[in-house]
């Protein structure tokens, strides 16, 4: 499967509407045709999504999807059935942009998935196969997903000193009870518009759970703040809404997550954007954003106990080396000491690990300290 | 005439052989038992018995008067009766299985010999719950009357055993062993009708043996009408156990009708099936030509015992007349060697010169025997016989040049059938299949002079070099010291005037060298042939299996584009279906792309001769079903189309049902 190096220069994603987005997935469509037609074998060139087609930049400071193509052929064996369900899955977007719907990426998984003619064989065996479709064709097409009128499931909530216009409502952020304000998949200026914000800054936290934690101690009207949580890795709604706060209200982004690998990496996404979304750093990534705990030296800094720790596995350590050696982190010291420090004390800790010393230990000490401390802060 | 006596024939050399070999015989144990004649047979038993009655006798404190008195000839029928077991007649299914072998051997001799191609009725009949009876016909040419008692009534009965000649001779005990079996376990007659061509009477024997005096009791004698014209059909009852798999008579016959595709043999079994096995070549095989025995296949004792027995007066003439490749000059030599002329009379030929003779002879450089005294079934007979007994899908066959182990030539013949409905490898790509089931152990059928070998196989020195073959090696799976895995049948015969067993049952071919080593090249040679097609069939349906999957997704992709722009969709749909050929060129391969292999083959290339594939259009999975549809359908569910892969020729195969 030659992976083909072309020298296409990206345009610029900005301002695309729906009209253009019809005439994207229709010039695909045509280009298959014509292929056929000049008895070439019909191919969609699919922009790589891994680390081998992503670099930093350090001038923005995020991560840029490179220009390598992989080609997906519909007479190559290996290749057959995702072009079969490329082709698919654009017919369905075409289909919602004609009557204006938008689908969730279930439902365009339902929509597209059908027993082919004379076989048993399905379209789609589960949703594991249509979703990776649409990010391919998004990064295909150079279209975002919602231009392709296709959402996600809403995962992650706020809560805070903020006001906004949701599809027409106005939304107080300071009067949402318990259970706060759930973010949308798609949280572009058409849906939202910000409207008031007494906050000085966004506190993202990794869970649910340490989140209702914040809210029940009342922590964002104490430190006049948002609280926002992206459920474990945020999705693009909850990176996209961190965005705009940051990009239009010049809010600082602070991020209090776990003491483990996949917490760093949350982290990485945030400021430098993922690498299998590069294409979307731009419009994501906030690379000011900071980490402000929990940081390996915790344990000693605030005379931790033994029963917080959680035993490094071998995966850890070799997710946290492979951090290490990601570009963004690379040269870094202090995150090399932080990283190389987990290692060396060998255990792992959760924000919920606080509690050991006591129930809103995390929200009455330990944050209040750490956004005064800033020199323990990580960039 | 002569044809059954060949069966009489046999017997001796069978049951010498068994009587002789005993080692405590010490004199006579070194002598070759092809070679003995009917009167030093007889002698041979009498010195067992006078061994045998003497140990038994000794506690007695017996004088040799008294000895005397117990000793005396005990008859080969008398022998046979109580030592039938050493004669294939061991259990119930196996006494079967002989006397059909025994019926079978002898009427397709019978037929061969007299240069009529051999028609075979075989029938078995239930009398009660171990009571069979045996009905065998051919059209051969008939036996005179006054032959009929002695050939069925007598064993040993002939004298020309110790001719070197390849004949089937050498398996089992003949026919009146059968009739004589029969007898004792029911005390029934056996009935044989023979008539020697049209215009002539048919005659009617009833025999039983006299088992004392080895001689035929004739019990009826009249001429009867027959319906046929010529040919030997003989009737015995007998205490049996008829079953069905392997070691049957069902197989045996199967067998026999591969080894033997000149003859047609038709077998109504007890349970009411019928076997109908049709000729499929229309030539006999070529006649043998008797040999003189070679100096190298010859053992000391047989020397001395040819000595005595020659016309010859004359060291130099004995050795040049009694022995093949021999010359004057050879023998001059030899006799040189051995402190001997040429005028030497044999008469004054002491033990010790004799020895000195035999270490020359072994010594003395001489040409290989003659190997015209060989027929080998021939790479088109076998293909041919395989063709017609087993449903393959690919075929192929191959004939050794003879060669020679210790003076005696032999030639070995290799065919191989594989696939079809025998089963199928299974496909890596396949593997999501539910009925993936292993595929089974190759079968070997063993042949020996066109007599199949159906008991001790893991003996055989046929099996030993199947098992040693690398099969892995030619696209095949095998565990260590096993058959391979596959679905394919591996036939080899051994063709020689002298076919060594390993035991007296002669079940097994030993295990020589030099037979060995020729196994072991036909075996590569076919297989070589069945790797090169195992592996262009893998791919061919690689390919073919990829091209269903992109005939599948054409329309897929053809709707989905069509709801995305307009196009006509049929052009859009025909494009798509040409590309998707054109990506899987090689599933055409050997349909349409045969031209290519014939011109591989103009450059010298003959690695595919002796070989056919049968086609099969349009996989029914109704295969089986067929089988019991007895009603032709209109367009046959199955097309086979035969191609045989020699560019001179192509084969046609009749389409199976």
């Amino acid at each position: 499967m030659g992976k083909k190096k072309t020298t296409k220069k990206r345009s610029s994603r900005r301002g695309k509407n729906g009209q253009d987005t019809g005439a994207k997935i229709k010039g695909l469509a045509d280009s298959v045709v014509k292929s056929a037609s000049v008895e070439r074998e019909p191919a969609v060139d699919i922009p790589t999504r891994a680390l081998s087609n992503v670099s930093f930049n350090k001038k923005t400071r995020y991560i840029e999807m490179g220009d390598r193509f992989q080609q997906r052929n519909l007479f190559n064996y290996g290749q057959a059935k995702r072009f079969m369900q490329t082709m698919l899955v654009a017919s369905k977007c075409k289909d919602l942009i004609g009557v204006d719907k938008t689908a969730s990426i279930r439902q365009i998984y339902y929509l597209a998935k059908h027993t082919i003619k004379g076989t048993k064989e399905k379209t789609f065996d589960n949703q594991d196969e249509s979703d990776p479709i649409i990010e391919d064709l998004e990064v295909a097409l150079n279209a975002l997903r919602e231009e392709l009128h296709v959402f996600a499931g809403s995962k992650g909530a706020l809560i805070g000193e903020i006001t906004f216009i949701d599809s027409g409502d106005t939304i107080d952020a300071t009067k949402l009870g318990s259970g706060g304000y759930a973010i949308p998949s798609i949280v572009e200026p058409s849906v939202i518009q910000f409207k008031k914000c007494n906050a000085k800054y966004v506190l993202h936290v990794e869970k649910d759970t340490v989140w209702r934690r914040f809210v029940e101690d009342r922590f964002w009207e104490k430190h006049n703040c948002i609280l926002m949580h992206g459920g474990g890795q945020p999705s693009r709604g909850v990176r996209r809404m961190l965005y705009r706060l940051h990009d239009e209200l010049k809010l600082p982004i602070l991020t209090l997550l776990d003491n483990d690998p996949w917490g760093y990496y949350i982290y990485s996404v945030i400021k430098q954007g993922s690498i299998n979304l590069a294409f979307e750093s731009s419009r994501m990534a906030v690379p000011d954003a900071r980490f402000i705990g929990v940081s390996s030296f915790d344990y000693d800094r605030i005379d931790l106990t033994d029963d917080v720790k959680i035993d490094l596995d071998a995966n850890d350590i070799k997710r946290a080396k492979q951090i290490l050696n990601y570009p963004w982190f690379a040269g870094k010291k202090h995150w090399e000491k932080e990283i190389k420090q987990m290692i060396k004390n060998g255990f792992k800790m959760e924000v919920e690990a606080l509690c050991s010393k006591e129930l809103t230990f995390v929200t009455e000490h330990y944050t209040p300290e750490r956004l005064k401390q800033k020199k323990y802060w990580l960039d | 005439m002569d044809d059954h006596r060949t069966g009489g024939t046999r017997q001796i050399s069978n049951i010498t052989g068994q009587i002789v070999s005993p080692p405590r015989v010490s004199g006579l144990g070194s002598v070759a038992p092809a070679k003995v004649s009917s009167k030093s047979a007889q002698g041979s038993a009498r010195t067992v018995s006078k061994k045998t009655s003497a140990t038994r006798k000794r506690p007695a404190q017996a004088s040799a008067e008294s000895m005397a008195k117990q000793q005396r000839e005990i008859s080969i029928s008398e022998f046979f009766a109580r030592n039938r077991h050493l004669l294939g007649f061991d259990n119930k299914r196996k006494a079967l299985l002989t006397s059909v072998k025994e019926a079978v051997d002898n009427a397709l001799d019978a037929c061969e010999e007299g240069g009529v191609l051999p028609e075979i009725h075989l029938e078995i009949k239930q009398l009660a719950e171990d009571r069979f009876c045996m009905i065998c016909r051919d059209n051969g040419p008939g036996i005179v009357k006054a032959q009929i008692p002695n050939i069925f009534g007598k064993l040993l009965y002939g004298s020309k055993f110790h001719r070197l000649k390849m004949s089937r001779g050498q398996q089992g005990i003949g026919i009146s062993a059968a009739g004589m079996y029969g007898l004792i376990t029911t005390g029934k007659p056996v009935s044989i009708v023979s008539r020697t061509g049209t215009g002539k009477p048919a005659h009617h024997y009833k025999l039983a043996i006299d088992t004392k005096k080895n001689k035929p009791d004739i019990i009826a004698d009249r001429t009867v009408d027959v319906e046929w014209n010529s040919g030997t059909e003989i009737e015995i009852e007998m205490v049996a156990s008829y079953n069905k798999g392997r070691q049957s008579v069902a197989e045996y016959i199967e067998l026999t009708a591969i080894a033997n595709p000149h003859a047609s043999i038709f077998f109504r079994a007890p349970d009411g099936n019928v076997f109908d096995h049709p000729r499929n070549v229309d030539e006999l095989p070529e006649e043998t030509i008797e040999i003189k025995p070679h100096p190298h296949g010859v053992e000391l004792g047989t020397l001395m015992k040819m000595l005595k027995e020659t016309n010859s007066k004359q060291m130099g003439a004995f050795l040049s007349t009694e022995f093949s490749r021999v010359s004057p000059k050879t023998a001059k030599e030899v006799c040189a060697k051995a402190g001997l002329t040429q005028r030497t009379w044999l008469q004054g030929v002491g033990p010790q010169s004799v020895e000195k003779l035999f270490n020359a002879l072994q010594a003395a450089k001489l040409r290989a025997p003659s190997t015209n005294c060989l027929a080998p079934i021939g790479a088109e007979a076998i293909l041919n016989g395989l063709l017609k007994g087993i449903k393959g899908e690919f075929y192929t066959a191959s004939t050794r040049p003879p060669s020679v182990y210790r003076g005696n030539p032999f030639q070995i013949e290799v065919g191989m059938a594989y696939g079809g409905q025998l089963g199928s490898l299974n496909d890596g790509e396949k593997s999501s299949s539910k009925n993936a089931k292993p595929p089974p152990s190759a079968r070997v059928i063993r042949f020996a002079n066109r007599v199949p070998l159906l008991y001790q196989q893991g003996a055989c020195c046929t099996f030993k070099s199947v098992v040693e073959t690398k099969w892995n090696n030619y696209g095949l799976s095998q565990s260590r010291g096993t058959l391979p895995q596959a679905p394919l049948v591996i036939l080899i015969h051994m063709a020689s005037v002298w076919v060594p067993f390993t035991s007296e049952s002669k079940e097994a071919i030993a295990d020589y060298d030099e037979i060995r080593k020729e196994i072991r090249l036909g075996l590569a040679e076919c297989s070589r042939r069945l790797g090169i097609y195992i592996r262009r069939k893998k791919k061919r349906s690689h390919y073919s299996q990829r091209r269903d999957v992109f005939h599948r997704y054409i329309n897929e992709v053809v709707q989905a584009c069509h709801s995305m722009t307009d196009f006509d969709k049929e052009v859009f749909r025909d494009q798509l279906h040409k590309l998707a050929v054109r990506a899987t060129q090689a599933a055409d391969m050997e349909f349409d792309d045969h031209g290519k292999i014939i011109a591989k083959r103009k450059n010298g290339d003959n690695e595919m001769d002796n070989t056919i594939v049968v086609e099969e259009d349009g996989e029914s999975p109704a295969g089986q079903l067929e089988l019991f549809n007895k009603e032709p359908e209109p367009v046959p569910l199955k097309k086979r189309r035969a191609k045989a892969a020699t560019s001179k020729k192509k084969k046609k195969v009749k389409k199976r049902k």
